[in-house]
């Protein structure tokens, strides 16, 4: 029987099948971060057990680490006390460890890429839901619970039943201002933030042909966001491009022969997925959201819909509108806004400050908004810092702000305050997801800029023409 | 042995109807900064149960009194979405609920509630309206969550329905064991794999 791309990576990975119940999983790589790591170390060592492959777990602070001053002590004692477990953690088991201040540290799902980790037809796991970041590689990239860490570490295997497969097929040409966001946030609001459950995803089509690594990385980190477990896409002369010389990646003879199994990673023309849906590229505008998931997107330029029109129940949706402040029927653009955050791990890449900058170039951040922009690296950073970016940026009045999760989920603090309103360029809008009482647009970095310089949410095309 | 054995459960339950609750309500991400396990239950659904300044917010179902003590949480469809953090589901635990049932459930939090002793337990989305109804016209209600027989049960009317899980994870919650107990146990098959791998 044919197969699929996520067939051929997900068996290759069985140790073994259990009777009625999971796949014994063999982790290739496997990424740690302060927050969902402590308690794993924990029972690793009340239970006596040892991390049985170190070189194969790759540990790095970011969820909770403070976005300026990185060079001081950090301040919060509890955040304080999870970096310093992680260090410690990795340096007894023999860990590599990017902590706060090294070059390479950074957002976990910007820098495993960025050093050559990430690699096609591997399986890639962290204590972290954007995990299908990596997929964008061709690689089966999930995230874990802690008691799953404990195992990878324990075992480099987890147990778990293999989902089934989902294609999702976009062609077509994608119209002025159009993002990879975009193109996420459209599947999402025509998944729903649930209709994926239970499915691993592959995209496919010109339009993710046509896209770059990082935005490619993009659609695949908002898989989980409409319940999917991950997505892929098949590796191409892009993705081995882009890995070619990384630290981390395999060179000489290694390479070659790494390059022969790759070229395999593909589905067959007639494999057989569970489900499939296609969708139009023309159909897709630069999009916003209005609600409490992410599934509740829509074109920038569209109104809220009416309950009736929309999934699900009319009371969680009312409940949603009525958290937003919103009314069905509301426009959203000239809706006015508090707050921009460029970053996390969606969208914190180098391309996404190109574009932003494409739009503030020349123009001046709006008085009644307050942006913080972060970069997912150290290494995008150089490359902003390389490209002239920062010039761009300072001189429309933003300030360049130093890596890490930030404001995506506010474990540090940078939080959006209550009843304020963000459009960020994040990965969740869930209530009080920037902080408590906060309010989440989600949208490219092109709506965010056009936002951030008038001060009102704002369709991007009509600065770019 | 990480958690109790999980056998038949007979117990009242907190309606919680609304969809797509995601672990982010379940316990914020401001409450995640612990080393340890524990006392996750003091942040459980912070936001929803408490006023910024701490005040409970006496109409959300976890803080009316007449469902105190329960150990089963009816969810509207969709629960537990978003973030992977386990500590919703120790949350869940930490506050005494050893059962969620809802009509559907976000992939990860239900592993990680079947690897923390918690039950996940998938009813139709018809089923799941009837024990809202009951809990609704009786607070009271009782549903008995039988694993064994794998059904649940409205105790007072004997409505029923069955609902699936994998005989490995049944074994692993009736017994209290879990998946590193399993993989400890192949560690010579695991490292045989692993000598295969290319990298």
């Amino acid at each position: 029987m044919a197969n699929t791309l996520f067939d051929k990576v997900w068996d290759s990975h069985v140790v073994r099948k259990v009777k009625d119940g999971p796949d014994v999983f063999f982790i290739d790589r496997h990424f740690i971060h302060e927050v969902t790591s402590p308690v794993a170390f924990l029972g690793l060592e009340s239970r006596g057990n040892s991390v049985v492959y170190p070189a194969k777990t790759f540990a790095t602070a970011d969820h909770n680490t403070p976005t300026i001053n990185q060079h001081l002590p950090v301040a919060d004692a509890l955040s304080a006390n999870q970096l310093d477990a992680l260090e410690k953690n990795a340096a007894k088991h023999g860990i590599s460890h990017w902590g706060l201040g090294d070059e390479n540290n950074g957002i976990v799902h910007v820098v495993g890429p960025e050093n050559g980790i990430t690699l096609p037809g591997a399986t890639i796991v962290c204590g972290d839901s954007h995990t299908s970041t990596h997929g964008a590689f061709g690689a089966i990239a999930f995230g874990i619970g802690t008691s799953e860490v404990e195992m990878v570490l324990s075992t480099q295997c987890i147990m778990q039943p293999k989902p089934k497969s989902m294609r999702i097929n976009v062609n077509g040409k994608l119209g002025l201002g159009v993002t990879p966001k975009d193109v996420a946030l459209y599947i999402i609001s025509k998944q729903t933030t649930s209709g994926a459950t239970g499915y691993f995803v592959e995209y496919a089509g010109d339009v993710f042909e046509n896209m770059s690594m990082e935005g490619r990385m993009t659609v695949c980190n908002l898989s989980i966001e409409m319940g999917a477990r991950g997505g892929m896409i098949a590796p191409d002369e892009k993705t081995f491009e882009y890995l070619k010389g990384r630290s981390q990646t395999p060179k000489g003879a290694d390479w070659d022969k790494a390059m022969k199994y790759w070229e395999t990673l593909y589905s067959e023309d007639d494999a057989k997925f569970d489900v499939e849906f296609n969708y139009d590229a023309a159909d897709i505008e630069p999009m916003i959201t209005y609600g409490t998931n992410p599934g509740m997107g829509m074109g920038v330029t569209k109104s809220i819909p009416n309950a009736e029109n929309v999934e699900g129940g009319v009371e969680t949706y009312k409940k949603s509108l009525g958290y937003m402040s919103f009314s069905e029927g509301d426009a959203m653009i000239g809706k006015e806004i508090d707050f921009v955050f460029l970053g996390s791990c969606t969208n914190g890449r180098i391309e996404d400050f190109r574009a932003f900058c494409s739009i503030v170039e020349g123009r001046k951040k709006a008085d009644n908004v307050t942006a913080w922009l972060v970069p997912g690296s150290h290494k995008v950073v150089d490359q902003i810092k390389a490209e002239g970016l920062d010039k761009i940026i300072d001189e429309a009045g933003f300030v360049l702000r130093e890596p890490g999760c930030s404001a995506c989920l506010a474990m540090n603090d940078d939080k959006i305050p209550s009843g304020k309103l963000s459009v960020s360029t994040s990965n969740r809008n869930f209530e009080g997801r920037q902080g408590p009482g906060s309010r989440t647009l989600l949208a490219s970095p092109l709506v965010a800029a056009a936002s951030a310089v008038e001060g009102v949410v704002t369709d991007p095309r009509t600065l770019l023409v | 042995m990480a958690y109790d054995k999980f056998n038949v459960l007979t117990s009242t339950a907190y309606p919680l109807p609304t969809e797509n609750v995601d672990t982010d309500q379940i316990i914020p991400a401001r409450f995640l900064k612990a080393t340890e396990r524990k006392d996750f239950d003091i942040n459980f659904f912070r936001d929803w149960r408490f006023e910024q300044d701490g005040t409970p917010k006496p109409d959300f179902p976890l803080n009316k009194e007449i469902y105190a003590g329960s150990k089963i949480l009816v969810g509207g469809r969709n629960f537990g979405s978003g973030s992977s953090r386990e500590h919703a589901a120790w949350s869940v635990y930490d506050f005494g609920l050893r059962c969620v049932i809802s009509s559907a459930f976000a992939d990860i939090f239900k592993n990680n509630c079947l690897n923390v002793g918690v039950l996940p337990v998938q009813v139709s989305p018809e089923f799941a309206d009837t024990l809202f109804d009951a809990i609704m016209a009786d607070p009271k209600t009782e549903i008995k969550v039988d694993l064994p027989n794998q059904t649940v049960t409205l105790v007072a009317t004997g409505q029923s329905e069955s609902f699936d899980i994998n005989s490995y994870k049944k074994d692993n919650m009736l017994n209290g064991f879990d998946d590193i107990d399993y993989l400890k146990n192949i560690e010579n098959e695991i490292s045989a794999f692993a000598e295969t791998r290319p990298f």
